[in-house]
């Protein structure tokens, strides 16, 4: 390679280079915020740390725990779990497609006295796909 | 010889004529595979068991967000040949990339969104890999407008090219942001390091989508840059003669 050309290459890796650093740097420095969600063991932890206010929204996100689905009064009972520690959650609303008993959610609202007030459900569903008939096997 | 081989091919002139005789041929030939690919997985492949029929989106979403990623990759390849070696066809190819990947981006983000409204509950959340995925449609965008925001098309071509490495940084963090965040975007389906969490009766068909995908958007790159190359020659003598 010629010497001037070398040069470039230098200035081309240069420049990715200090581009992946820098952003790098932010993404490490923001890390603790950029969390999209916590499991109930995170929220229940943080709450003991740093005592959320009871209008702060928050994202809760876990396993809806086997046989705690239950509706009384028009609202959607069950609970979010992590297998270390499970959350109540209430909600009045429509629950998506994929929610399921022992399927993964994220519920977004407020956590108050132990209990989970969300005002939205999303199901969360794995990377996994097959067809109906296999689950027999 | 190799090197002059590659002298003649990488001449606009040479290149044109080779993309004037096979570009609109491949683009057929991989559209026509294309179609074919999504009436295999829209018509004759069984519903998932947890989704239903709406996974079938699939056969479009996932060849979308694939090639939004791999274009920026080729673009900054493209890029990096043109700062070092000051290839005027590589500064062509570059730039008529920016639009279709723009579009095949923004295909990927709506796709996705019409795919999240049945099965997570929600088109749209500020989740690490749809944030991200964002993050390349606008840079696309940008690229876009800075190119054309220069009277000295030859300076545009050396801004944009210094964008496109800058921008390059996205490409992992869109790869890899299920796995470093907790998402809604579940984890990737198919890797190189283990067995694919599909079914072969799904990945076949998903397979031949992707890699349909992958000539139909390299056709219309061909035939776009030919444009381009029409566009900055035209003063050429050679130009004139067609």
């Amino acid at each position: 390679m010629k010497k001037h050309r070398k040069k470039r290459l230098f200035g081309v890796l240069l420049i990715i280079g200090s581009s992946c650093l820098g952003i790098g740097l932010i993404l490490y420095a923001l890390n603790s915020n950029l969390d999209y969600f916590l499991t109930p063991s995170e929220l229940k932890k943080s709450n003991e740390n740093v005592v959320l206010s009871s209008n702060t929204r928050v994202k809760l996100g876990g396993m809806v725990k086997k046989d705690s689905f239950f509706i009384n009064e028009n609202k959607v009972n069950f609970e979010v779990t992590d297998f270390e520690d499970s959350i109540k959650v209430i909600y009045e609303g429509l629950l998506p497609d994929l929610f399921k008993e022992g399927k993964g959610i994220v519920v977004l609202g407020k956590y108050n006295d132990g209990i989970f007030y969300a005002d939205e459900v999303f199901a969360k569903h794995d990377e996994n796909y097959m067809p109906p008939n296999l689950e027999l096997d | 010889m190799i090197k002059k081989f590659f002298h003649q091919f990488a001449s606009p002139k040479s290149y044109f004529a080779i993309a004037n005789k096979f570009g609109k041929p491949f683009l057929t030939f991989f559209f026509l595979l294309y179609i074919s690919a999504l009436v295999w997985g829209l018509f004759f492949t069984p519903p998932d068991l947890v989704q239903g029929n709406s996974y079938r989106i699939i056969y479009m979403h996932v060849p979308a967000s694939f090639m939004a990623q791999i274009l920026f990759v080729v673009m900054a390849i493209t890029s990096a040949v043109f700062l070092i070696w000051r290839l005027k066809l590589a500064a062509y190819v570059s730039k008529s990339i920016a639009p279709i990947g723009a579009i095949v981006t923004f295909f990927a983000l709506f796709s996705g969104s019409i795919w999240g409204i049945p099965t997570w509950g929600t088109w749209w959340q500020w989740d690490a890999r749809i944030t991200s995925t964002l993050i390349l449609f606008i840079m696309y965008l940008g690229l876009i407008s800075l190119h054309a925001s220069f009277e000295n098309k030859d300076k545009a071509d050396k801004f944009f090219s210094v964008l496109v490495l800058i921008g390059l940084v996205n490409i992992p963090i869109i790869k890899k942001s299920v796995d470093w965040w907790s998402t809604l975007h579940q984890s990737a389906s198919i890797t190189l390091t283990s067995k694919p969490a599909i079914d072969p009766v799904m990945l076949y068909p998903l397979m031949f989508s992707i890699v349909s995908f992958i000539g139909l958007i390299f056709g219309l790159i061909i035939l776009s840059s030919q444009n381009e190359i029409l566009k900055r020659e035209k003063y050429k003598s050679w130009v004139k003669n067609i």
